[in-house]
């Protein structure tokens, strides 16, 4: 185990990519195009909830402060959150979620079969539950890919915007801070950088089929885990928030 | 609720009497009704119209619970609000099936939705306000759901009532999640306190007029009756409904607000006070607080869908098509 607050601040953004993410996908909540839809987004968001949920109770005690899950997912300010930036961008129309899915999943999935090894039990342990659950949210995003590329000329036009929208944000899921690469050392965290190629792979094959290419990026965008984001986040965070920011120290 | 997809029911049905008595014969033996079984027209009619209009409550019922789903107080209650709208949206689509089976289309059904033409139950054209609304909800709306539906698993036609009892489990769990969010409020703070009660002075009637007007001696209604599609009057279940949430308002410390209440011995039963029946048509009718609203979201959602199903389907056709090619090519 770590003697600093590394391994803290390693789980705090893992659970932040999956609440903030989690939180967006629960936006969709009767607005699907199809009923199907409707419960297949509910269930994603579910499992991301739910995978943040294991990832906070661990935070709260490796930290070790008497803080629970809650306090860490609702009462924390703007800077504090550590989330990719991919994770809070907004749902758009049904291709640009798809394309957040699609990209994060993709990435997600060689992550979590990764962290299998990990030397800390606990990660490992969330790791084989999450793998079998992103393992569904590639197929399902990669099936959604395909048919809206090689669907009607609207449905590839709206694609191709969304990859254009949401390629620029993918560059910040590999990248290795001093903190990522200290937890790699420790045998405790995943190697992101090494796990690009493999995306590549996914997203290439699955595009390519889908009749659709992966846009060049002059310009990766970055800063979540340095707590730089977006400007929607803060608006994420004042519906997340609203209850525990109106009434304070209740139990719900 | 569902006794409301019975308003205005058209059982009228033109078969020979020799067949009417042929098929009350079955139904009188409790044998249960399948798709291909022969069937009074009226009989089908009549069920198309309360599984489809059960179905659209389950679709427009995401609405005001979704409502919620973002700014839910904790994490455990955010995620047991989503699998129970996904549970919702299961039984719409569990139900449109169902309806299916009678020869309707589940497109037909989402247009007589959107055009107006079919209701959904007029609960869901009230608003959630609170947090505690989603326990009100809960507690209360699925509560008298089930007072329905437990009497429609042994409605006479089979796929109805075996889709209900699979339903009716997922809905005695949401009841008891909605009184559980009660009473974590009425364990709270004052201020959470008066967020219950306050929830349950707005969903209290409108919960009591999901079971419908009372029948009086409606031709419908004992058409319904006579068949089995309906097992029970709309009072007897409200009755039901009441005697037994009564004792749960109580255990949580809060008053239901209905000065007139109050237990009968004789009848061993709770007597009430008057339903505003007014309310009740002026909702229906698509004057309650939020029926423009649910139904524009409603139409909206399906139009700003309409690219993805077309692009589903062209993709499909493709396949199809290239399957054809290559197997043309293969011979």
């Amino acid at each position: 185990m770590t003697d600093d607050n590394s391994l803290f601040d390693y789980v705090i953004r893992l659970a932040d990519d999956h609440l903030i993410l989690g939180q967006r996908l629960g936006e969709w909540c009767g607005e699907a195009p199809t009923l199907e839809e409707d419960l297949a987004l509910a269930n994603i968001a579910l499992d991301l909830i739910g995978q943040a949920r294991s990832l906070y109770d661990y935070a709260a005690t490796v930290e070790g402060k008497g803080r629970d899950e809650d306090q860490l997912a609702f009462l924390r300010y703007e800077r504090d959150y550590r989330n990719a930036l991919i994770a809070e961008l907004p749902n758009g129309d049904f291709a640009c979620t798809i394309t957040r899915q699609f990209f994060v999943a993709a990435f997600m999935k060689p992550f979590w079969h990764a962290m299998l090894n990990s030397k800390d039990a606990t990660l490992a342990a969330i790791a084989a539950k999450a793998l079998k659950e992103v393992s569904y949210h590639l197929r399902h995003a990669s099936e959604w890919v395909i048919r809206l590329g090689d669907g009607t000329e609207e449905s590839h036009r709206r694609m191709v915007d969304a990859l254009d929208e949401m390629s620029i944000y993918t560059g910040e899921l590999f990248e290795m801070d001093d903190l990522s690469k200290r937890m790699v050392e420790q045998g405790i965290g995943v190697d992101a950088a090494g796990l690009e190629r493999e995306w590549r792979t996914t997203v290439e094959t699955v595009l390519s089929e889908a009749t659709l290419k992966f846009p060049e990026v002059s310009h990766m965008q970055t800063g979540g885990r340095a707590g730089r984001h977006t400007e929607h986040l803060g608006h994420i965070l004042s519906e997340l928030q609203y209850m525990q920011r109106t009434y304070p120290g209740l139990t719900w | 609720m569902y006794s409301q997809g019975l308003i205005g029911a058209d059982g009228a049905t033109e078969e020979d009497e020799a067949f009417l008595q042929a098929f009350q014969k079955r139904i009188d033996a409790e044998l249960k009704i399948e798709p291909n079984d022969p069937m009074p027209e009226g009989y089908r009619k009549t069920l198309v119209r309360q599984m489809s209009q059960h179905a659209h409550s389950e679709i427009i019922g995401m609405q005001p619970e979704g409502n919620w789903i973002t700014r839910a107080p904790t994490l455990r209650r955010k995620a047991a609000l989503l699998a129970k709208i996904q549970d919702e949206g299961g039984h719409g689509l569990y139900l449109y099936s169902a309806s299916e089976t009678l020869g309707v289309s589940r497109e037909e059904l989402t247009d007589q939705l959107l055009s107006g033409a079919a209701k959904y139950s007029s609960i869901f054209n009230y608003p959630a306000l609170t947090w505690a609304d989603i326990g009100a909800i809960g507690w209360l709306v699925d509560g008298a759901a089930i007072m329905n539906q437990i009497a429609l698993c042994r409605c006479s036609y089979g796929p109805y009532a075996r889709a209900m009892i699979r339903i009716c489990k997922e809905e005695s769990f949401h009841q008891r999640q909605g009184y559980e969010i009660m009473i974590a409020l009425c364990n709270g703070s004052d201020e959470q306190k008066e967020l219950a009660q306050d929830a349950l002075n707005r969903f209290w009637w409108p919960s009591l007029m999901m079971f419908g007007p009372s029948e009086g001696d409606s031709v419908h209604s004992s058409q319904s009756m006579a068949w089995k599609i309906k097992r029970f009057s709309n009072d007897d279940l409200r009755d039901k409904f009441i005697n037994a949430t009564v004792p749960q308002a109580e255990y949580l410390g809060l008053s239901v607000p209905d000065p007139d209440l109050r237990w009968n011995e004789q009848t061993k039963s709770y007597d009430h006070g008057d339903i505003d029946w007014e309310e009740f048509w002026r909702v229906v009718k698509g004057d309650g607080p939020c029926n423009r609203e649910r139904m524009k979201n409603r139409r909206r959602v399906h139009r700003e869908g309409a690219w993805v199903r077309e692009a589903a389907l062209a993709h499909a056709q493709k396949r199809e098509e290239r399957k054809q090619t290559s197997r043309m090519a293969a011979e």
